[in-house]
C-alpha cells in the first residue's frame, strides 16, 4: 500500500541526496582551486556552504515534524534518525571544504612549496568515500556502506605520510614552515572529511540492517 | 449453551513442545505459558499453533489488525474462551507451571484479572461496592478488613484520591478513565498475580490514557500483565515484550525495542509501519 507518508520520506531523501552532491561538489572545487591555483573558484564553495546550512536546518524540520505527526516506526524511524546524522555530517563535511579554501588563500599568496600528489590523492579517496556512502543510502546497500568503512585507514595514512613529509621541509627549511603547516591542515581536513563520510557509512548500516556498527561494537559482540 | 474443551491437543505434541513445569519455572513466578494453543469458533480456526511464554513481572502486548485473534488469546489464558458457546480449544496453558485447565475456573480467573475494552462497573452498585464485589463473592464480610483492601486497590489504581469522598456513590458516575481505573481496582482486590487487558484505553481520552498507561507501569512491578492494544504507541511505549499476530498466527514475539526498531519480520514492519493492505 502506498502511503503518503512514503512521499514525505522520498522528499526527505532527495534533500539529503541533493545536499551530498553540494558536499562533493564543494571538496573537489576545493581541491581544484589548491592545486590548480585558481581563487576565483573558490567563491562557489562560500556560496554553496550557505545553500547546504539552509538544507540543513530544513532536513532536521522536516524530519522532526515527521517523527511527530506520523510517530513512525521500524524502518521508518531508522530512516528518519539516520537522515537527522547523515545531515549533520554533510554540513560538516561543507564546513571542512570551506576551511580548505580559506587556508588555500593564504597558500595562493606564496609560491608553492611542493607538488601536490597525496593530497589530490586523499580528496579523491574521500570524495570516493562520500559518493558510496551516499550511494548505499540510496540504494539501500549494506555491502556498499561497509566498503567505504575500510578506506578510511588508507586517508589516514595518507595523512600521516603527508605529515612526515613536510616535516622534512619544516627541518631543513624554516622559511617553509607557513605554507607546511597550510598544507597539513588541509590533508587534516581532509581526513575528517573521510571520517564523516565513515559515520554516514555506518549510519547507513543502522538505517538498512539495524545493526549498530559504530566503534567496533559489532566486531566486539561476535567475539565474546 | 454449548461448551467443548480440549484439553488434550488433536495433533501429537513433540517432546520440546510440552516441557514439564521444572524448579526453574516455578521459581519465575506468575509467568504464564501458552504451548501449541488452537482455537475455533464453530469451523473458523482462529488461532493456529500459539506457543509464548509470557514472563512475570512484564508488560507484553499483543498487536495485529482486527480478526487476527489477539482478543480471543488472552481470552484462553483465563478460559474465557471456552464460556463462548461454539467454541474450543486445544493445547496447554501453565500458570507457573501448572496447567490451568486442572485448576477451578473461578480461582483460576481470581488469579488471572481482566480488564475489558470498555469500563463496566456493577451499575447498580456504589463505588466501594465495585471494588468490594468480588472479595465478597469469596465469602469476604469484615467491614474493616473490605474498607482496607478497597483502599489499597483504589491506590494500586491510581484513583484513590480522586474518589475517597465519595465512596458511596454509584461507579457508574465517573468519568471514563476513573470508570477503567475502577475496573482495574476491581480486578486487583481479589490480588491476582496476571492481569489482563483488552484494549483498556481505546474508549478513552489522551489525558485517561496517560494515566492507564502510568498505571501499567506501576503495576507491572507487582503484576505480569499482557495488554492487546490497537494502538502501536501505546505498545511501543508501555510493554517490554510484544508479539505480533496475523489471522490466527504468532508471527513475530520478542523485545519490544527490537520490534518497534527492527523487526525481524517483513510482515510485522509492514504492519507497525501502516504499510498493510
Amino acid at each position: 500500500m502506498e502511503r503518503h507518508f512514503d512521499q514525505d520520506l522520498q522528499q526527505l531523501k532527495e534533500r539529503i541526496l541533493y545536499m551530498g552532491s553540494l558536499a562533493e561538489t564543494m571538496i573537489h572545487i576545493a581541491i581544484k582551486a589548491l592545486v590548480d591555483r585558481r581563487k576565483d573558484l573558490m567563491k562557489d564553495v562560500y556560496r554553496q556552504e550557505e545553500e547546504v546550512n539552509k538544507l540543513q536546518i530544513e532536513v532536521d524540520e522536516r524530519s522532526l515534524q515527521m517523527i511527530a505527526l506520523h510517530q513512525p516506526a521500524a524502518s521508518d524511524l531508522r530512516f528518519i534518525t539516520g537522515a537527522m546524522k547523515i545531515n549533520a555530517d554533510l554540513e560538516r563535511i561543507a564546513d571542512q571544504a570551506v576551511n580548505i579554501c580559506e587556508t588555500t588563500e593564504y597558500l595562493l599568496q606564496e609560491p608553492p612549496l611542493k607538488p601536490l600528489i597525496d593530497v589530490p590523492r586523499m580528496a579523491q579517496i574521500a570524495s570516493k568515500m562520500l559518493k558510496d556512502a551516499l550511494d548505499s543510502f540510496v540504494n539501500k546497500d549494506e555491502n556498499m556502506a561497509r566498503s567505504v568503512l575500510v578506506r578510511d585507514d588508507q586517508v589516514d595514512e595518507l595523512k600521516d605520510q603527508v605529515f612526515r613529509e613536510l616535516l622534512t621541509y619544516m627541518i631543513s627549511d624554516p622559511a617553509t614552515i607557513k605554507r607546511a603547516i597550510d598544507l597539513i591542515l588541509i590533508a587534516r581536513n581532509l581526513e575528517r572529511i573521510a571520517d564523516h563520510a565513515t559515520n554516514i557509512a555506518e549510519d547507513v548500516v543502522f538505517v538498512v540492517a539495524g545493526k549498530d556498527i559504530r566503534h567496533h561494537i559489532e566486531a566486539a559482540e561476535t567475539t565474546t | 449453551m454449548e461448551t467443548m474443551l480440549e484439553s488434550q491437543p488433536e495433533t501429537p505434541m513433540t517432546p520440546e513442545s510440552t516441557p514439564p513445569p521444572t524448579p526453574a519455572a516455578v521459581e519465575t513466578s506468575h509467568g504464564i505459558e501458552a504451548i501449541k494453543i488452537n482455537t475455533w469458533f464453530g469451523t473458523n480456526h482462529v488461532l493456529k499453533d500459539i506457543s509464548m511464554k509470557i514472563k512475570p513481572r512484564q508488560v507484553t502486548a499483543i498487536i495485529g489488525p482486527s480478526g487476527c485473534g489477539k482478543s480471543t488469546f488472552i481470552r484462553c489464558l483465563n478460559r474465557m474462551h471456552e464460556v463462548v458457546p461454539g467454541a474450543r480449544m486445544t493445547g496447554e496453558i501453565l500458570l507457573d507451571g501448572a496447567n490451568i485447565f486442572e485448576l477451578d475456573p473461578v480461582l483460576l480467573r481470581r488469579r488471572v484479572g481482566m480488564v475489558f475494552q470498555k469500563a463496566q462497573p456493577f451499575p447498580t452498585m456504589s463505588i466501594f461496592d465495585n471494588v468490594a464485589a468480588g472479595l465478597r463473592l469469596n465469602g469476604m464480610t469484615n467491614h474493616g478488613q473490605l474498607a482496607a483492601i478497597v483502599e489499597k486497590s483504589l491506590k494500586r489504581a491510581a484513583l484513590w484520591e480522586e474518589v475517597k469522598d465519595s465512596l458511596d456513590k454509584p461507579g457508574t458516575g465517573l468519568s471514563g478513565g476513573q470508570q477503567q481505573r475502577l475496573c482495574i481496582a476491581r480486578a486487583l482486590a481479589v490480588s491476582p498475580a496476571i492481569l489482563l487487558m483488552d484494549e483498556p484505553c481505546s474508549a478513552l481520552d489522551p489525558i485517561a490514557t496517560a494515566k492507564i498507561e502510568e498505571l501499567i507501569l506501576d503495576l507491572k512491578k507487582n503484576y505480569t500483565i499482557v495488554t492487546v492494544t490497537h494502538n502501536m504507541q501505546q505498545a511501543a511505549r508501555v510493554s517490554d515484550e510484544t508479539a505480533f499476530f496475523l489471522l490466527g498466527d504468532l508471527i513475530e514475539f520478542g523485545n519490544t525495542k527490537q520490534i518497534f526498531t527492527n523487526p525481524r519480520d517483513k510482515r510485522t514492519e509492514d504492519y507497525i509501519t501502516g504499510r498493510f493492505g
